[in-house]
């Protein structure tokens, strides 16, 4: 393809990325958000957060090998060490590390 | 502790995670004859990890326009939550707000959508480094990946799961500071629903569109019980 051509379709992702961003914002530009959106602005966040964790293991097979069993583990590990320790970092490096291993070592 | 310590700190679990996916972006455009010139060009003006990794085979593909637009609508239109849930909370933003907006992507959003910030300080120009900070993770990865990407022998196979693992703490963290659990459980089980229905490429719209019912459906009891708790 040539140059400009991609160049074109990287415009066109960029807009249309930037669009989707800004269109909330510009919508309800007022002074005073609709009620609606001002509940939906609240509670969204919550729904939003679960909705991407299911988002990140959408990929996972739970038919074929190994089952989903690596990711189980490693989400276990975060939830529990973050429960108790309430340590953002400790428990995004520890779940890390342990995927790495469980990927790398275990089910291979 | 100073502003941008405390944004660093803020930041790091999305440091990791950003540099090494910004590194497997800069080598695969790489790999299909695309240099960091390229690289920057979609890091700084697209941002958004998933729709780049897509946008890969978009250039090489020779996909039509109105096909790429449709493309991206499709793979960032979880975006125009992120957009909803802080209209209020960037409201007066002034000179940092059209950055603010650019730099939602999934994980700055994770790091925002609380509304917390440190006391006394100008909570736009945190929330705006934060954003920044992430971006420009994103790029270094991007040019890495791009440069010396091939070269490196390390298997970072897994470190993927960073991006999951943050998002899993930022839900816990968010379960156990709040009494209310049913926005989070609409979320999870309208996302599961959808995926076993919709299936992985095709989920994420109806998930929204439940979400929105669902949170709907609940206004009533949802809005008298956060006032009685006040």
């Amino acid at each position: 393809m040539s140059d400009i051509r991609v160049l074109t379709l990287i415009i066109v992702m960029a807009l249309v990325t930037m669009m989707i961003r800004f269109l909330p914002f510009f919508i309800f530009k007022g002074n005073s958000t609709p009620k609606f959106i001002s509940y939906l602005g609240k509670y969204l966040p919550y729904s939003i957060m679960a909705m991407l964790v299911v988002y990140c293991v959408k990929d996972v097979s739970v038919t074929n090998k190994p089952y989903g069993i690596p990711e189980l583990i490693a989400i276990g590990v975060v939830a529990i060490l973050h429960i108790v320790k309430r340590n953002t970092l400790l428990s995004i490096v520890c779940g890390t590390v342990c995927y790495m291993l469980l990927k790398q070592l275990v089910f291979i | 502790m100073n502003l941008l310590k405390q944004v660093v700190v803020k930041t790091l679990p999305v440091m990791a995670g950003y540099i090494v996916l910004g590194m497997g972006f800069g080598i695969l455009l790489k790999v299909n004859g695309y240099g960091i010139g390229w690289a920057l060009l979609m890091s700084i003006f697209i941002y958004a990890g998933s729709m780049q990794y897509v946008g890969i085979s978009i250039i090489t593909g020779g996909v039509s326009i109105i096909t790429t637009a449709l493309t991206t609508l499709m793979v960032n239109a979880r975006h125009l939550f992120y957009g909803i849930s802080m209209i209020d909370k960037y409201k007066g933003a002034g000179k940092w707000k059209p950055y603010l907006m650019f730099g939602l992507t999934d994980e700055t959003y994770s790091l925002v959508c609380d509304g917390k910030y440190p006391e006394g300080e100008n909570r736009f120009k945190y929330w705006f480094l934060i954003s920044l900070f992430n971006q420009i993770y994103w790029i270094t990865g991007s040019i890495i990946g791009s440069v010396v990407g091939s070269v490196l022998k390390i298997n970072f196979d897994g470190i993927e799961f960073s991006m999951t693992a943050l998002f899993v703490t930022v839900v816990i963290e968010q379960w156990l500071s709040n009494k209310e659990h049913r926005p989070a459980l609409i979320g999870l089980i309208s996302a599961v629903i959808c995926l076993l229905i919709f299936g992985k490429d095709n989920f994420l719209i109806p998930t929204m569109v439940l979400i929105v019912v669902g949170l709907a459906l609940f206004k009533n009891t949802l809005e008298k019980e956060s006032r009685s708790n006040e």
